[in-house]
């Protein structure tokens, strides 16, 4: 039997053969070779923006359908800050944790130690033990207090004394530079014995970095023994308050050799005047560079606290340097709160020695489009990354003074925030505390 | 010699504290030495001023509110106990707890205390309901200045109205636990203490 071949089969497979062939010529043509040549007709744009057009007609058809009906197209946006009650518990549990540990409080109290150095003062925990351990303790306090103390007693007053009687010598000097030359030498002497009446072991890094003029140096402060630990190894003027009694003699005593910055305790509170001495001297060349402690009170060593801007404002170069006490000889901390200055002398120097280590750090410039306290925050991330140290924002101030209204203010503008965008979101978006 | 935080806290004390509270014997001391240092006056309590002296606590919005669910109705001071009951109310719900002895006295940091203890930041009066007016007063804490009156009203409004099933225009403690029933109030009201 012979295929029944239609005379439409033949056409229809004609038909299906030449739209087949056009159907791949034109895939290879507008597709294929462009892709090959990297070469683009521009099609899928116009593609696209064929289809944008006819949206945005469908879009107007319908919002006008829907105006003429009076219905709602769109989900209303609520006009109001989405508030939940649940809020509460963000706040709730922010407090708490607040009160169970903090990390501002327990930078004003001294660092407590894992090991036991034979000072009961360090280690919270200590009870009695053992015989043995005893003993040994009772043998620390006896060299210590027997031997270690008198010893350091003795080197101290000679160090003081000496300090008072060269340094209004040294000022009798009529010629100058023989002035300056050996009162460098009598402080550094004077601060030599003084380093040994602590018995402080000090280790240097970095000593290629010191620096003899113009500048401003800057340290992170533990105690005022600091300054002793750095004038040690150089030749500083120093910048502090006029004290009375026996800190006001050595401060009279010192600056009739040597130039140094001693404030009233009025003159203090005026930014302006500080920020002109302290700029004065610094343009001076022939000056010694200027030790600042930016933070403005003793912090217990495990953190470095905000630095306050005004030493930054001047313009100068900024010479850091990181200060880190070995807790395991002595905490060298001065709680002013608990000790005063005589009973924090006497701890020291019963101690068994202070051992620290000193880096100093490469000069800092304040770069363009940096303000003052922009730069003092990036002095402060050196000195703590060197000497190992959290870097905290908080302001030393508050181990005396109450923290600022303006955060709380902060605080309450960020949840605002929080509740305004969660009214401008979807649904699906909201906004959340957490 | 010696310290104040071993001398002072008797191991009975500790005991009544396990109980009633629930935390560890070590959590037990570490907080002791944590209430210690917070207690300037060294007297061995805590006043609002210990608690003020904390800087992150001091700017919390609800700061002032916090302190004072510390304090026992009226007084001014609290003590290591109390101190130690307060928190016990962060403590997170372990799931061995949840299948213990069921006639025993529900936990301090049962879901149920967590949830009276966020209502009554809100309660100040202490009459076991949610007023326009106290709930008002928690916002305006909680925003600043940034959100006008009226607005703040009417998110006061609104919020009562979907939590007040019985019409009386505020918003009673199992009112207050139906709306929160889906929240995860266990893990919102927690905090990690360290062993």
């Amino acid at each position: 039997m012979a295929w029944f071949t239609f005379p439409a089969d033949n056409l229809l497979c004609r038909c299906l053969g030449i739209s087949i062939t056009v159907w791949f010529t034109l895939l290879f043509v507008f597709i294929i070779m462009p892709a090959v040549l990297g070469v683009s007709f521009g099609i899928r744009s116009f593609y696209m923006r064929t289809l944008l057009k006819i949206f945005e007609w469908a879009t107007l058809r319908m919002e006008l359908g829907a105006k003429e009906k009076n219905q709602e197209l769109y989900k209303p946006l609520r006009s109001e800050p989405e508030f939940e009650m649940a809020d509460i518990f963000y706040f709730c549990r922010r407090g708490v944790e607040s009160i169970v540990d903090d990390e501002v409080t327990k930078r004003f109290s001294a660092q407590e130690l894992k090991s036991w150095n034979l000072l009961t003062r360090s280690n919270y925990n200590f009870r009695h033990i053992s015989l043995r351990l005893t003993v040994l303790w009772g043998l620390g306090i006896l060299i210590r207090y027997g031997v270690l103390l008198p010893l350091r007693v003795t080197l101290a007053v000679t160090g003081i004394c000496l300090l008072l009687v060269l340094t209004t010598l040294v000022a009798f000097l009529p010629n100058a530079e023989l002035r300056s030359y050996l009162s460098e030498k009598v402080h550094l002497m004077c601060y030599r014995i003084c380093v040994r009446a602590l018995t402080a072991i000090i280790t240097y890094h970095n000593r290629y970095m010191i620096f003899s003029n113009g500048g401003i140096c800057v340290a992170n402060h533990t105690t005022p023994i600091d300054v002793i630990i750095l004038a040690n190894d150089g030749c500083y003027s120093l910048v502090g308050q006029v004290h009375g009694g026996l800190m006001g003699m050595v401060q009279r005593a010192m600056v009739k050799s040597s130039s140094h910055i001693w404030f009233e305790r009025s003159e203090v509170k005026d930014r302006h005047l500080v920020a002109k001495r302290l700029g004065d001297h610094v343009a001076d060349k022939t000056k010694q560079p200027i030790l600042v402690f930016p933070e403005g009170t003793c912090i217990n060593n495990t953190s470095v606290m905000m630095f306050k801007k005004g030493s930054f404002e001047i313009g100068c170069t900024v010479y850091p340097v990181a200060i880190k006490y070995d807790p395991r000889f002595g905490d060298a901390f001065w709680n002013s709160s608990k000790f005063g200055m005589v009973s924090y002398l006497l701890r020291m120097m019963s101690s068994w020695a202070i051992v620290c280590s000193v880096w100093y750090l490469p000069p800092m410039n304040r770069e363009e489009g940096e303000d003052a306290v922009q730069f003092a925050n990036r002095v402060k991330a050196a000195i703590a990354a060197q000497g190992g140290l959290v870097d905290l924002i908080w302001d030393g101030g508050l181990k005396r003074a109450k923290v600022k209204d303006v955060f709380k203010e902060e605080q309450q503008k960020l949840y605002s925030k929080v509740l305004v965008a969660r009214h401008s979101g979807s649904a699906n978006t909201r906004a959340s505390l957490y | 010699m010696g310290s104040r935080a071993s001398t002072l806290l008797r191991e009975e004390e500790i005991e009544e504290i396990k109980k009633e509270t629930g935390f560890s014997h070590s959590q037990i001391t570490r907080l002791y030495s944590r209430f210690t240092s917070l207690d300037k006056g060294e007297n061995g309590t805590l006043s609002r001023e210990d608690f003020q002296r904390i800087p992150e606590l001091a700017i919390n919005p609800l700061g002032d509110r916090i302190i004072n669910a510390f304090f026992p109705e009226g007084e001014d001071q609290v003590n290591f106990r109390g101190f130690m009951r307060t928190l016990a109310h962060f403590r997170p719900i372990e799931d061995n707890e949840k299948s213990k002895n069921p006639t025993a006295s529900e936990p301090l940091n049962s879901r149920t205390n967590k949830l009276l203890f966020a209502f009554r930041l809100y309660d100040l009066d202490r009459d076991d309901k949610i007023s326009r007016d106290e709930l008002l007063q928690v916002l305006r804490m909680m925003v600043g200045v940034n959100i006008s009156d009226e607005q703040l009203g009417s998110i006061a409004d609104r919020t009562i109205q979907e939590a007040d099933t019985n019409g009386d225009n505020s918003i009673s403690f199992n009112e207050f636990i139906k709306v929160l029933e889906k929240v995860d109030v266990e893990q919102k009201m927690s905090i990690r203490f360290l062993h």
